[in-house]
């Protein structure tokens, strides 16, 4: 909620649910999302986000996800392990690629 | 699902063979209120199997496809004479009624001020978006007087009705307004109206860009968020503004609040009595 938050987390935009009604680009207090030329959310600012979690609640569309920032350092592999012995945090991932499997 | 939050915790409880992104058109408040009812029956640690969402016909009837509980798509205006009948049956399930303005107090408004006279252990949540929606914009009991619809095009003359005072006098145990721009109190107030025994209403206020802001010089959905975001005050600061300024002002928050208990406490107290006499 403050600016110790800043740079923190991740902001994820689904193109295929956002219907670019603009709520999110109009009321965030840090301006990290922008409307593109087909009028869809686009993240343009994202290390000025400050985790208010604003977008989130209000997207009627459910189409923003705000994450922690996950470390990029981590080589892919050694990732995959440690999502496992937390309980998979990012849940959505491996979800959609089952439901892409199934 | 204990860790996930947000839009994640929200896409745990949609049906996803149903065709997303739903069907709400781009701005809409209803989407808003799907995602704090869901929010609402996590926080509260309820199962998906005790949980029964009954709605009606217009905008807001769409609303109990997307949501993966014991759903009930009913007849225009009817949606609380099925959930009686759920309740009664069913005292232990969460009975909550989804319906729109013209739903609840045009078609239904019999059926409201009824429900709220039993005192029936429902919780109604009535999506005011001050028109009928689905239909093709044609002006509803709350579209506010002076304001355009597609059948009132010099301005509706007649009084709208105040769902607030109208639930309170006809003995509703718990009676709230919220608006889609102030969601976490939004949550909170579907929380408490779930937990509180005997019928709780909860009014949101939910703008539609499509039929009614188009017709209304609003220019965008933003506008609409933006207008919602002024007119909408807490009870406490609306009583302390004199008449004369308040203008547009609409008060928001928990309006009455009482512990009666529900009709079907009553009646099973009751069959319990009349088995026991015998």
């Amino acid at each position: 909620m403050s600016a110790k938050n800043k740079g923190k987390s991740k902001v994820t935009i689904f193109p295929d649910w956002c219907k670019g009604c603009g709520i999110c680009a109009a009321f965030c207090p840090a301006k990290v999302m922008e409307l593109n030329d087909q009028g869809k959310a686009i993240v343009v600012r994202e290390e000025d986000c400050i985790n208010c979690g604003f977008c989130e609640l209000h997207c009627p569309d459910f189409a923003i996800m705000i994450q922690p920032k996950m470390d990029d350092d981590i080589p892919a592999v050694c990732r995959d392990l440690l999502l496992k012995k937390t309980g998979g945090q990012v849940a959505g991932e491996s979800e959609e690629s089952n439901k892409e499997k199934g | 699902m204990a860790d996930i939050k947000g839009t994640q915790l929200i896409h745990e409880y949609l049906r996803h063979n149903k065709k997303f992104p739903h069907v709400f058109c781009a701005g809409c408040g209803h989407g808003i209120v799907l995602g704090s009812l869901i929010r609402s029956i996590h926080g509260l640690g309820l199962s998906k199997d005790d949980v029964c969402v009954v709605a009606g016909i217009g905008c807001s009837g769409r609303l109990a496809a997307y949501v993966d509980f014991n759903t009930v798509h009913t007849t225009h205006g009817r949606a609380l004479t099925f959930a009686t009948g759920i309740k009664m049956a069913k005292p232990n399930m969460h009975v909550i009624v989804v319906m729109g303005d013209g739903d609840s107090m045009a078609i239904g408004g019999n059926h409201l001020i009824h429900a709220a006279r039993r005192n029936i252990g429902v919780t109604a949540l009535i999506l005011n978006n001050n028109i009928y929606g689905m239909t093709g914009g044609q002006c509803s009991p709350t579209t506010p007087s002076g304001s355009f619809s597609m059948t009132t095009p010099a301005g509706q003359m007649e009084q709208s009705f105040d769902c607030v005072e109208l639930c309170s006098a006809a003995g509703a145990n718990y009676v709230a307004r919220g608006s889609v721009f102030h969601v976490n109190k939004l949550d909170a107030m579907i929380m408490e109206g779930i937990t509180n025994p005997g019928f709780g209403v909860v009014e949101i206020l939910s703008p539609c860009f499509t039929q009614y802001g188009r017709k209304n010089k609003f220019k965008s959905p933003v506008e609409m968020y933006q207008a919602l975001k002024k007119k909408v005050t807490p009870i406490e600061r609306f009583n302390e503004i004199p008449e004369a300024e308040r203008g547009e002002r609409v008060p928001s928050g928990v309006f009455v609040k009482k512990n009666k208990p529900g009709l079907e406490e009553k009646y099973y107290e009751m069959a319990a009595m009349c088995q026991g006499g015998e």
